[in-house]
């Protein structure tokens, strides 16, 4: 019972890293909470649907559209609704921030409807026993994509030149443009990537739940922001760890005390944790900067 | 090389330089000296183009650069090394002199270029895969320089070097900027120690509240009576 459920809560906390990922990575680079995140991942999950479903593209294939369109989106919304704000006061980002996400939900109200959508399947459900455990072949197929796609982002960042130029970025941004790195560009990519690896997110839950709704944005994105704080926001390995945490956190949380409590839990464990370590559990104690 | 023509700048609608004049020659060292605060990381900054001149224009090559972003600046050949030793403190000494050379495509030219910087900065060979931040300042200012040196300048421009440095370290850095300028790369170089600025550049500029009040040959300099005064502590 109990390995049960943290193996389902590795499954949701995968989903919840991936979308933590993008909120850590953009407020890494500049210091916003992109709330509109939570919209990609739904907007994610359309792409997805729509490709499957009217334009017949196989599953696979519209996977990975889905995700090269949510990065279209999300470089969107930062050249409209952050970029030209960049020199204004944070709490004017913010309020664009919240902007952008009202706008592409009651977007995506207006052009789907508010009716939930049904997700095909894209293999049998089929389910494996273990002694322990039971696991289905989608459920494995979640996990295997969530962590090579976090693999894949590690591997960008440390290895890349690209990725340097966005560790150099989210250190000292004047500096990192005396290196000859184009900080716009860099700024660009950083919300592509966060917006793919979102609506990645989106799409598997979208499949895993056989549901897709304008307003599957909101409790996410809400869990991803939980998750990236959870593990220091700004830290990439941390806000992987935050949503796997965040994801069996709940898990057992929802086994062991009551499902209606699950979203309490999650939220308790993020004061407990702030409480503990007001920077997360790998954020970097807060430095003055001169 | 460089020519700064009537420049005004600052920060927002704080101005902090007023129209000033200063030019620099291919080969040359020139020193620009000052006391606190009155406008020589300013300058570099707007030359570097962190700042954009609210007038006068600067040229480069007689090429424009006032309006040009600071990525294209350092294209061109023009790389500054900021005040106060920025490196960036959780990359690896290796990745920060990469990063020196990002705009550059020419794999095995920036290959010798880091044996090179190597060779001249033996401290930082030891702790290549060190991240910067645990290195001590004179390291750190060596590897700010040599990471400037990777992206093979024309023209260095370089903000106090000597700033928190112990003096026998000062020295081995200047003896460092003097070989960089025999090899060919001009020098434009901030100082607040006058005395060693003076002694080490071709010409200088003194600066007082954002404005140039004397330029001259830097023997002229040191023998002047106001510089002396002001600047040498006589
Ligand atoms: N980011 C900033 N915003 C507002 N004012 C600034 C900023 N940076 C510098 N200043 C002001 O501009 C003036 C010139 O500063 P600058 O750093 O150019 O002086 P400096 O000659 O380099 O001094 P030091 O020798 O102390 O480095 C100072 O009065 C300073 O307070
Ligand atoms: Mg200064």
């Amino acid at each position: 019972m109990f390995i049960q459920q943290l193996v389902n809560g590795l499954i949701l906390g995968s989903t919840y890293a991936l979308i933590a990922l993008g909120y850590t990575m953009v407020y890494g680079i500049i210091e916003l909470i992109n709330f509109a995140h939570g919209e990609i991942y739904m907007f994610g999950a359309f792409a997805g649907l729509l490709l499957v479903t009217v334009l017949k593209v196989p599953f696979f294939l519209a996977f990975f559209l889905a995700m090269a369109l949510a990065a279209l989106l999300g470089m969107t919304v930062e050249f409209l609704a952050y970029r030209p704000l960049r020199h204004s006061t944070r709490l004017a980002a913010l309020i664009s921030a919240i902007g952008a996400s009202i706008f592409l939900q009651n977007l995506a109200l207006l052009i789907m409807g508010a009716q939930p959508y049904t997700f095909p399947s894209p293999v049998e459900a089929k389910v494996y026993q273990t002694p322990f455990f039971t696991i289905s072949r989608l459920e494995i197929i979640i996990l295997i994509f969530s962590f090579l796609l976090m693999i894949a982002l590690t591997l960008f960042i440390q290895r890349t030149k690209i990725g340097k130029a966005m560790r150099a970025v989210a250190q000292d941004k004047d500096t990192a443009s005396l290196m000859g790195i184009n900080i716009n560009q860099i700024i660009t990519v950083t919300f592509a990537i966060g917006s793919a690896l979102g609506a990645a997110s989106g799409v598997m839950v979208g499949i895993y739940f056989r549901t897709v709704t304008f307003s599957m944005g909101l409790m996410p994105g809400l869990k991803g922001f939980v998750a990236a704080v959870l593990g220091g926001i700004g830290n990439i390995p941390g806000a992987m760890m935050g949503g796997i945490l965040l994801g069996i956190t709940e898990t057992i949380g929802a086994a062991y005390i009551s499902s209606q409590y699950r979203d309490a839990v999650a939220f308790a464990l993020l004061i407990m944790v702030l409480l503990l370590k007001p920077t997360g559990l790998l954020g970097r104690p807060v430095q003055e900067k001169v | 090389m460089l020519r700064i023509e009537n420049v005004s700048a600052g920060y927002g609608s704080i101005r902090v330089l007023h129209q000033i004049n200063l030019h620099v020659n291919e080969g040359e060292i020139v020193c620009l000296i000052g006391s606190n605060g009155v406008g020589k990381t300013t300058t570099l900054k707007t030359i570097s183009g962190l700042l954009r001149p609210e007038e006068g224009r600067i040229y480069f090559r007689n090429r424009d650069i006032s309006r040009t972003p600071p990525h294209k600046i350092v294209e061109m050949g023009i790389s500054h090394v900021p005040e106060g030793r920025n490196v960036f403190p959780r990359l690896t000494v290796r990745e920060n002199l990469e990063l020196g050379a990002y705009a550059r495509k020419d794999k095995a030219e920036i290959k010798r270029d880091y044996a090179m910087v190597m060779q001249t900065f033996p401290q930082l060979a030891l702790r290549e895969k060190q991240s910067a931040g645990t290195l001590s300042g004179g390291e750190q200012q060596m590897l700010a320089i040599g990471r400037a040196l990777m992206s093979r300048p024309r023209l260095l421009l370089l903000d106090e070097p000597s700033m928190g440095l112990a003096p026998l370290f000062v020295l081995g850095i200047f003896e460092i900027i003097n070989e960089i300028n025999r090899q060919g790369t001009t020098i434009l170089l901030v100082e607040q120690n006058a005395q060693l600025a003076l002694r080490t550049a071709h010409r200088g500029y003194v600066m007082e509240t954002g404005r140039i009040v004397l330029d001259d040959s830097t023997e002229a300099l040191l023998k002047n009576s106001r510089v002396r005064k002001a600047y040498l502590g006589e």
